[in-house]
């Protein structure tokens, strides 16, 4: 698509143009949180002065290459590009060209169905297409992959079924999910599935099953995300750019809030969850290796300054004595929490190779440990659900009871709490005005190391209505806001390195 | 300028050449590179040829390839430069006789002969093309990487007793990163950046058949698909590029023309290196216990 075709970039005056769309490009990745710096912004500009700039892909590589440096930033990158460059792409006016359609279809043989469609859409009305003359070209387009058919029809499939109107002030989603329930990918994975079966190509067994399974779901979530590009050139295209970009911002993955996730939001976070936890691990374990350097071995140094002739140039240490500390974890697995006990628990469990050993114990208003959920099961989120289906944390009622669960805590484990411990305890606090036993706390404090208090709320909702923070608070050794990926990052490693 | 590449095109049928297949995104950070005279940070999970591009590019280009492996506990000594203090030490000894003043021996002790390259000083220094391969550079130590940051924006090296010594060209720098730490801000700002994920299915089809030529076209179809069917799965390690192509090799020396299920529980441990892996693997294929080492 040639570049005069965008709106305000007649004639020769397409540089200023660019410039603009992407100081204006560059100021909302800073507004959603990216940080792009000045030397990346500059680069950014050196770049595209070397690339051809009527090849999409090749422009969002440059831009990204020169300014996004954190492969977790990628997708909230794509998003404000998609919006700022849609214009740039393949023009709204070729939606206006589905003839073509109907030249494509007919080598496969339907002629009166694709004609029509040709037609229909020609008119701009895209009333021409029953559903299920759609769901038969899409079979076919997506059994032969083919590409553009695929485009042409998710923009029919967007006029058709989203029923966008000019000025409404709908996100994306609404509209993508008008129009994928229309479209039923189910019943168009199925079928893609009993055609190949009936043609056989595919064979028997399992395993042919789910390759081709997993090629068709492939070839779907292609056309879900060109279902879900067209909906958004059609939505720039109405409200403009800016106004589009703000309401597409997403928080980045470390910035996404337990409490308040969404489902998406919480894919997001498990996915970010994973690399972090084992970046954070493979840093503790250096810097405690690098770190804890012993004392001068004397005779070692001595033997190593026979080499420079008896000067003792090169001092020698021994190995050092790794102080382990042993961790307990007591998290609050009350509804309220719930999402946040399981991304901390993650997180523990990727630290416990730095402790000599880690103990946790899930509550509501009863207490159970959890800890041999964690080594039985080889994988981090089996064990997660393990806790939250197997545990037997519910004492009376279901509703939190902070005071019971440290009492009943007290009681069994008071004396495995060793001057090596280091407890960390999570939850809210709102203990739905039930006694506090805060003195359960306070004699933890005198017996462990530490006592850390992890909030998952917002600091200003502290002691509000029947949170009672402050009054465990005054016995530990800090409380800390966790709301936040990154916020819990930065206590584990603070913690970790305080030993 | 250099000017190693045509354009963006250029490097993705270049780098073929030398049996790379490298996508839109690493082309186009490849050309950049050229063009704007900036390193490479190269990141993403083990085994997707990260460093194979560097040496891909250090083949077409013509250029020798001078890598720097990094480790912890990596110094100046072994990535700048060293003094030779054994060889001073001679000198000094052999000078006692003349009875020279110290000055002079001071300048004598200090100057070329006694200095020991290193990676990155050999490549400032080169006089032919180099690519400079900065291999791993997560494993240094976070103030380590303060060492690389002169190197990385101005192509030169202080050296207290020689002065500074910048560099005859400005060869392609790579560094990689498997990303077990967050690589410091100062770091990424003087990199452009590029992220190599595993292939999609197409583009490791093709790997496959580039680099193991025998291999019949539908045989290699069914290997792209069977891996990324095993890497949808959660995994201690996925199945990296030169484990699916060894996995090839293995099926092609098997004489293998289609892929069952037998077949693939004979031969998992080529693709998994962990017991639990090839366990869950075996499990979510639908594959017989047959034949595989514990």
């Amino acid at each position: 698509m040639t570049t005069t075709e965008t709106p305000g970039a007649e004639g020769s005056s397409l540089r200023p143009t660019l410039l603009d769309l992407m100081q204006g490009f560059v100021h909302e990745l800073r507004a959603a949180g990216l940080p792009v710096s000045m030397t990346e912004n500059l680069d950014a500009m050196r770049a595209v002065e070397y690339i051809e700039l009527d090849d999409r892909e090749e422009f969002r590589s440059t831009l990204a290459a020169t300014l996004v440096k954190h492969h977790r930033h990628r997708a909230s990158f794509d998003t404000v590009f998609d919006v700022y460059f849609s214009l740039f792409s393949h023009g709204i006016d070729e939606l206006d060209e589905l003839g073509a359609l109907g030249g494509d279809g007919e080598d496969d043989g339907q002629p009166g169905v694709d004609g029509e469609a040709g037609q229909g859409a020609g008119q701009g009305g895209g009333e021409g297409l029953t559903r299920e003359e759609m769901a038969a070209m899409l079979v076919n387009a997506l059994r032969n992959m083919d590409q553009d058919a695929l485009r042409r029809l998710a923009a029919v499939a967007v006029r058709q079924y989203a029923g966008m109107e000019p000025g409404r002030p709908v996100g994306g989603t609404y509209y993508l999910y008008r129009t994928l329930r229309q479209l039923d990918l189910d019943d168009l994975q199925a079928r893609l599935m009993g055609e190949a079966k009936a043609r056989g190509e595919v064979q028997e067994g399992a395993l042919a099953d789910r390759l081709a399974r997993e090629e068709f779901e492939a070839r779907l979530k292609l056309l879900r995300d060109l279902v879900e590009e067209e909906i958004r050139r059609a939505l720039v295209a109405d409200r403009g750019v800016e106004a589009m970009a703000r309401t597409l911002r997403k928080p980045l993955p470390e910035d996404i809030e337990f409490m308040h996730a969404s489902r998406d939001e919480m894919m997001t976070l498990q996915q970010a969850v994973y690399p972090l936890t084992r970046a954070l691990a493979a840093r503790l374990a250096q810097r405690r290796r690098r770190r804890n350097r012993g004392h001068l071995d004397f005779r070692k140094t001595v033997r190593a300054s026979l080499s420079y002739g008896g000067v003792p140039a090169e001092p020698k240490f021994r190995n050092p004595h790794p102080s382990k500390p042993e961790v307990m974890v007591i998290a609050d697995i009350s509804g309220s929490v719930a999402s946040f006990a399981r991304f901390t628990l993650m997180f523990v469990y990727a630290m416990a190779n730095q402790f000599s050993k880690v103990r946790s114990w899930v509550f509501i208003d009863g207490i159970d440990e959890v800890t041999r959920y964690f080594i039985e099961s080889e994988d981090v989120l089996e064990a997660v659900h393990r806790v939250n289906t197997e545990a037997d944390v519910i004492w009376v009622d279901g509703h939190s009871d902070y005071g019971h669960a440290f009492e009943t805590f007290y009681n069994r484990h008071y004396t495995e709490i060793t001057p090596k411990t280091s407890i960390i305890l999570l939850g809210d606090a709102r203990n739905n005005y039930h006694a506090s036993q805060a003195w359960v706390v306070e004699a933890m404090a005198k017996r462990a190391r530490h006592v850390y208090w992890l909030d998952p709320e917002p600091n200003g909702y502290w002691d509000t209505g029947d949170s009672i923070v402050s009054e465990y608070a005054k016995f530990c050794d800090g409380t800390f806001e966790c709301r936040n990926l990154r916020q819990l990052n930065q206590f584990v490693t603070t913690v970790a390195e305080n030993g | 300028m250099a000017e190693r590449f045509k354009n963006v095109d250029d490097v993705v049928t270049r780098l073929r050449e030398a049996d790379y297949l490298a996508d839109p995104g690493i082309a186009g950070v490849v050309f950049l590179a050229d063009r704007l005279e900036k390193p490479v940070l190269v990141e993403g999970p083990a085994g997707v040829g990260k460093t194979e591009l560097a040496k891909a590019i250090a083949e077409v280009t013509g250029s020798r390839l001078i890598r720097l492996q990094c480790y912890e506990g990596l110094d100046e000594a072994k990535a700048l430069y060293e003094w030779n203090y054994k060889k001073q030490l001679l000198r000094i000894q052999a000078d006692r006789e003349h009875e020279t003043d110290w000055a002079t021996v001071e300048s004598d002790i200090f100057a070329e002969p006694f200095l020991l390259e290193r990676p990155l000083l050999e490549a400032i220094r080169a006089e032919e093309p180099v690519v400079l391969l900065i291999d791993e550079v997560d494993r240094v130590e976070i103030e380590t990487e303060a060492l690389l940051l002169e190197v990385l924006s101005d192509f030169q090296v202080s050296i207290p007793e020689l002065g500074t010594i910048s560099g005859r060209q400005r060869p392609i720098v790579l560094l990689t990163s498997n990303n077990t730490r967050e690589l410091s801000e100062a770091l990424k700002r003087r990199c452009l950046y590029v992220h190599i994920d595993y292939p999609d299915i197409a583009r490791e089809e093709e790997i496959v058949r580039v680099r193991v030529p025998e291999i019949d076209a539908a045989l290699a179809e069914q290997i792209a698909r069977v891996v990324r069917s095993i890497r949808s799965l959660e995994l201690k390690k996925s199945p990296s590029i030169s484990e699916t192509i060894d996995w090839a090799r293995t099926l092609l020396y098997f004489g293998t023309s289609q892929i069952d299920p037998k077949v693939i529980g004979e031969t998992l441990h080529v693709l998994l290196k962990y017991q639990s892996d090839i366990v869950k693997a075996r499990k979510e294929l639908q594959v017989p216990d047959t034949g595989s080492p514990a």
